[in-house]
């Protein structure tokens, strides 16, 4: 039962990333050129609403549909970390168009060629786990 | 009916993402795609040579069936509920595309110069996309999550080390598009 909820929920997630294009190569180009408004208007939109879902969530102390207690954690403290992994993240996002979410909706639309970008995606977090210890963060 | 099969509005397709980010938080999970790719080491058995890939992975199965129902929504998206392929950009965008090459920008959801079956014939499109894969996996650990966990379930939980990342993915983002991409299209 609970599997069924989490497959509903991801193919809802595969359509909305299809239809509202955030999926394509094209509209992070054009993100990245500043020459829409669609993916800022996406983001922007998603974390407008997501900010006042989770303060509410926070404030309500309201418990999980399952019954447990709900705990946001917050990130750890670090400014390395993220400059470093984010700008090496972007520079992948903008060359291969895709995200590790979008990667997998773009395989099911029939894109074969992403699946190349997922082998290499999993392959960069294996060489990630196996340097951790060595990098700054 | 037609409105479904059109492209959505930012503003149809935002608050989409957050009623994903709402159930997955109100299911007791958290909203973040890129934890699959560590999950997926795992499962490979990773966590016998890497510790950082031993970890109870049954735990996250939930995760890899968000995966799979992405790629089932991907399939009934791209090919069911679309009327058209084609991405209406701004002719600026087209212009600027043509002149690194690619001739159909906008006539298609993808390129067909990185996307096409014949890629796997080419050496330089296989590099190119090993290399912004291998980017992606290795950069969104190192950085702790990707455009769901750091931009919009980070963000909407107000936490700075989230936007800390968020700018590092427009340095990356537009040193590629605006410096590297000249020289590699």
């Amino acid at each position: 039962m609970r599997s069924l909820i989490y497959l509903i929920v991801g193919i809802f997630f595969g359509i909305v990333l299809v239809k509202s294009e955030a999926a394509s190569w094209f509209r992070i180009y054009e993100m990245f050129k500043f020459q829409a408004f669609h993916m800022y208007g996406i983001i922007g939109s998603a974390v407008g609403l997501g900010i006042v879902f989770i303060q509410l969530i926070k404030r309500s102390e309201v418990k999980s549909f399952f019954g447990e207690s709900i705990n946001i954690k917050d990130k750890e403290k670090s400014v390395k970390r993220y400059l470093i992994g984010g700008s090496l993240f972007g520079l992948g996002w903008a060359l291969a168009g895709a995200c590790p979410g979008p990667m997998y909706v773009l395989l099911g639309a029939g894109y074969l060629p992403i699946g190349v970008v997922i082998l290499s995606a999993i392959t960069g977090t294996y060489i990630y786990g196996l340097l951790k210890d060595k990098l700054p963060h | 009916m037609e409105f479904i099969l059109e492209p959505w509005p930012w503003y149809v397709s935002g608050p989409c993402i957050a009623l994903v980010l709402l159930v997955l938080t109100l299911l007791g999970k958290k909203f973040g795609m890129s934890s699959n790719l560590r999950t997926a080491c795992a499962v490979m058995g990773a966590g016998k040579k890497v510790k950082f890939f031993d970890f109870n992975w049954q735990a996250d199965k939930w995760n890899l069936i968000v995966v799979l129902g992405a790629f089932i929504g991907g399939y009934i998206g791209h090919n069911h509920l679309s009327s058209s392929k084609g991405v209406d950009l701004n002719p600026e965008t087209v212009v600027d595309l043509n002149n690194l090459g690619f001739t159909d920008a906008g006539k298609y959801y993808m390129p067909t110069e990185l996307f096409d079956y014949d890629v796997f014939f080419d050496f330089k499109t296989m590099a190119l996309l090993i290399i912004g894969g291998f980017l992606v996996g290795f950069g969104t650990r190192y950085a702790g999550g990707c455009t769901s966990g750091h931009a919009i379930s980070g963000l909407s939980n107000l936490q700075l080390p989230s936007l800390i990342a968020v700018i590092g993915f427009f340095i990356g983002g537009l040193s590629m598009i605006h410096l590297i991409f000249p020289l590699i299209f």
